[in-house]
């Protein structure tokens, strides 16, 4: 079916919401492949930053140098300055929606700590993360869904986004499957959003859900659009032990401590000034070394989360949904017994490459594949760098969202449609078609464990030259065995064969790119640590990696981009203490 | 331990009526059911149909029958549950294939509360004041995740499937008792028609089935009370 719109929004998510938000007079589109409210935005727990002073003196300007030096100065610093100065408004913007936030005795927005944010450049942590208890995540998005139906977006819930389409230099529209029915769908639109999240789903433990496949991420790379620092993968340090859910830094925030099998609070050994508030690439790797050394409790490889010292009424009130997790996933009364925990995959830092409005740009001089946009996790601002600051994501979503759907508001009025190009179902149609009538035998379930397991075991934390090699030959195997899936169901009536065996054709592109990027970069810096490149190189290394897919499945050409400074001492490169 | 799950399974494209299946599969005690349900999509039975999501309870997308009762297959363990586990899609709701349910009228409904902030006044520059007593006055409701566990629990929507429901209504008292909203009346008219709040028989499956513990049929007989006394201060 064919259908056309000004703009096509993939993914429905607090960017893609937040954008459509800004298109009241325009047709718009929202394609997502669940229900908006299922979005992997519900799920993101502690607070959004902004430096509101409601409860102590803080500055935007402070928020910037903690996103920057958090990043490991590999953060376009103009995009920092947006983002820090944008949130404020950005949240009063939120709470006039109706967002429920935690309030102060005086009636304002509460704020509590969070890694890596802190007062006078460095000095201690601040109170800057807004927050609706542990679950603010779930909060934004609901006020986003509501808001889109106040203002009556037109949602097609249960579409996949299968390819983009490009004709004519620009980007004009969208092929999807609508899952219910197994038709397929041509989006004509002036302009295209992509908001579809991450990839997190690439390791066998992670906090992101069954969605996070880096769809979007993978559509455009098989369009020859670059994928950008791809090896910037964050490891938030508390997943409850083997199962991989978050525990929310909002517990550590207000107060929970990181103890190792010893008993002692280890992280005050390592980073004396923020203890267990450093910012997540640091204590993780924190916790890999205590384990590494001997010290994970009763010799295992997970230490604990201890939240025992802040009492039964903290607790419950501020932190119910962590506290349930542990409960209800490990049996463990976090009033009573500490939490084991383990780093768990979390967030894409990298993403597809986008200026500071959300246009996409496909090359080291910025040039803009007009029409085309992304917002959110799959895009690369670059605000996060190296490694993002823990509350940081959900102002990512609500700023660059915001600009984004701006954005397009105005292209959408100074251009018109483009043609679509000649045939432009085939390449989805022939993806369907190929996995609905193959008889290689493979299975998408065998394929997908391998991957996860080979990426937990290489591309995690710690890494080093043999693993990645590793893990790259691992994944082009895969890539050959993919293309043998066979599945089950042949019906056309919600095939979720089908959609996972698609998704699992963007995972293994994502996962390639990364490696790509990770065995390039030979030094260490932010998520991004190399065993055998301990150090910071900022001669050589100061410069965002572009990957380009190349011929064959697996295969990709590197190229790399400056990192955009700002001429101001304060945020000049140096060595990152905390 | 063997797990055996009797699951309840209808393809339109093949079946003229539902059918029980019966799969076994090895799990742990501590598993999620929606693990052993993955396992028998990957392993035995790639057509067997289910939505899931987050896997830890907060997307709302895995509501299904579980035992006779409502549960999300990712919060229910395998513990839990047992070595002989019945499932079924959630009653109340058109079948689209085995476990996936038709969740568009349900979100209708949802739609039909006027489930967004309604203001008059002009926006204050900042933040409007709430204090942390009026913030909690609602707080249960800003939890739901729109799982439809609830709604389809309840023999008033078995009976008629053009009620409201438990779900809508909750949203529905998370504005009514929102300090800043001023909507209140708009929406008491709404739930005071023949499908709104009325049709609750107070059965309490609601409060039971609800995967994030909010007491269902009580925020339903805060919203009667309001309708019944004009006034959503009278508690």
């Amino acid at each position: 079916m064919y259908q056309k719109f000004d703009v096509v929004i993939v993914g429905a998510g607090g960017a893609g919401l937040m954008a459509a938000m800004q298109l009241p007079n325009a047709s718009v589109a929202v394609l997502s492949k669940v229900y908006p409210t299922r979005s992997h935005t519900g799920a993101a727990q502690g607070g959004v930053a902004a430096a509101l002073g409601n409860l102590e003196e803080d500055h935007w300007k402070w928020h910037m140098y903690d996103t920057i030096k958090g990043g490991d100065y590999l953060v376009d610093q103009p995009a920092a300055e947006i983002l820090a100065r944008d949130a404020i408004d950005a949240i009063y913007e939120l709470e006039h929606r109706g967002l429920p936030f935690n309030r102060t005795p005086d009636g304002r927005i509460d704020q509590r700590r969070f890694g890596g944010h802190t007062r006078n450049y460095g000095e201690a942590p601040v109170r800057r993360s807004c927050y609706a208890a542990d679950r603010t995540g779930h909060m934004l998005l609901q006020t986003m869904y509501q808001n889109a139906i106040k203002n009556q977006v037109r949602f097609f819930n249960e579409f996949l986004a299968l390819d983009l389409l490009i004709n004519e230099g620009r980007a004009c529209g969208v092929v999807a499957l609508e899952i219910r029915t197994g038709e397929i769908h041509t989006f004509h639109a002036k302009a295209v959003l992509f908001a579809t999240g991450g990839y997190g789903r690439a390791w066998r433990v992670t906090s992101n859900a069954f969605a996070c496949m880096g769809d979007g991420m993978a559509i455009a790379y098989r369009r020859g659009i670059p994928l950008e620092d791809m090896e910037m993968y964050q490891f938030h340090p508390t997943g409850l032990y083997k199962v991989g859910v978050l525990l929310s830094e909002g517990a550590r925030g207000e107060g929970a401590r990181l103890l190792n099998g010893k008993g002692e609070y280890f992280m005050e050994r390592y980073m004396p000034t923020l203890k267990d508030l450093a910012p997540r690439d640091i204590v993780s790797r924190c916790i890999i070394k205590e384990i590494k050394e001997g010290r994970g409790v009763n010799g295992e490889d997970y230490v604990y989360l201890d939240l025992r010292h802040l009492g039964e009424k903290v607790i419950t009130e501020k932190l119910p949904d962590i506290t349930e997790f542990a409960r209800n996933y490990l049996g463990v009364e976090p009033i009573r017994e500490p939490v084991p925990i383990q780093p768990t995959a979390h967030y894409a830092m990298g993403g597809i490459p986008t200026d500071n409005d959300g246009r996409v740009v496909i090359d080291s001089r910025w040039t803009p594949l007009p029409g085309f946009y992304a917002a959110g996790e799959v895009a690369c601002v670059s605000v996060h760098g190296a490694n993002r600051l823990g509350t940081n994501s959900l102002v990512d979503l609500i700023v660059f969202g915001r600009r984004a759907g701006k954005h397009m508001a105005k292209f959408i009025t100074e251009n018109d449609h483009v043609p679509l190009p000649p045939h432009h179902e085939d390449f989805a149609r022939e993806m369907v078609d190929h996995l609905l009538s193959s008889k290689g035998g493979e299975s998408a379930a065998r394929i997908r464990n391998e991957l996860q397991g080979e990426m937990l075991e290489n591309v995690f934390v710690e890494r080093h030259e043999k693993g990645l090699q590793h893990a790259m030959e691992t994944i082009a195997g895969l890539q050959e065995a993919y293309k043998k899936v066979q599945l089950q169901d042949k019906g056309k009536t919600f095939n979720t064969e089908l959609v996972e065996a698609i998704e699992l054709g963007f995972l293994l592109d994502c996962a390639a790119a990364t490696v790509h990027g990770a065995l390039a970069r030979k030094e260490s810096r932010g998520a991004h640590y190399r065993l055998d490149y301990p150090e910071r190189d900022d001669v050589n290394w100061l410069k965002h990696t572009l990957i380009y897919k190349g011929d064959g499945a697996c295969d990709a050409r590197l190229d790399y981009k400056d990192v955009i400074l700002i001429d101001d001492p304060i945020f000049k490169p140096k060595e990152r203490k905390y | 331990m063997k797990v055996t799950l009797r699951i309840k399974r209808f393809d339109p494209d093949k079946d003229a009526k539902p059918y029980w299946a019966e799969y076994t599969v090895e799990a742990s005690p501590v598993d999620r059911l929606l693990d052993a349900l993955n396992t028998i999509k990957w392993t035995i039975d790639g057509t067997l149909t289910f939505r899931r999501s987050c896997a830890h309870g907060v997307c709302g997308s895995d509501a299904m029958r579980i035992n006779g009762r409502n549960r999300l297959a990712c919060k229910v363990l395998i513990r839990d549950v047992g070595e002989k586990v019945t499932v079924e899609p959630m009653l109340g709701f058109p079948v689209i294939k085995d476990l996936v349910v038709d969740m568009d009228p349900f979100f209708r409904k949802y739609e039909s509360i006027k489930p967004y902030l309604i203001t008059y006044d002009n926006e204050p520059g900042t933040e409007r004041l709430q204090s942390p007593e009026e913030r909690a006055r609602y707080d249960e409701g800003t939890k739901c995740i729109l799982c439809g566990a609830c709604t389809g629990s309840c023999p008033s929507i078995w009976g008629n499937p053009d009620w409201v429901g438990p779900a809508a209504i909750v949203n529905a008292h998370r504005f009514i008792f929102d300090s800043r909203d001023q909507g209140t009346a708009e929406r008491l008219a709404i739930l005071g028609q023949r499908n709104g709040v009325w049709r609750c028989r107070t059965i309490f499956n609601c409060s039971d089935a609800c995967p994030r513990g909010i007491p269902v049929t009580d925020l339903i007989e805060q919203v009667k009370r309001a309708i019944i006394y004009g006034d959503r201060n009278i508690d």
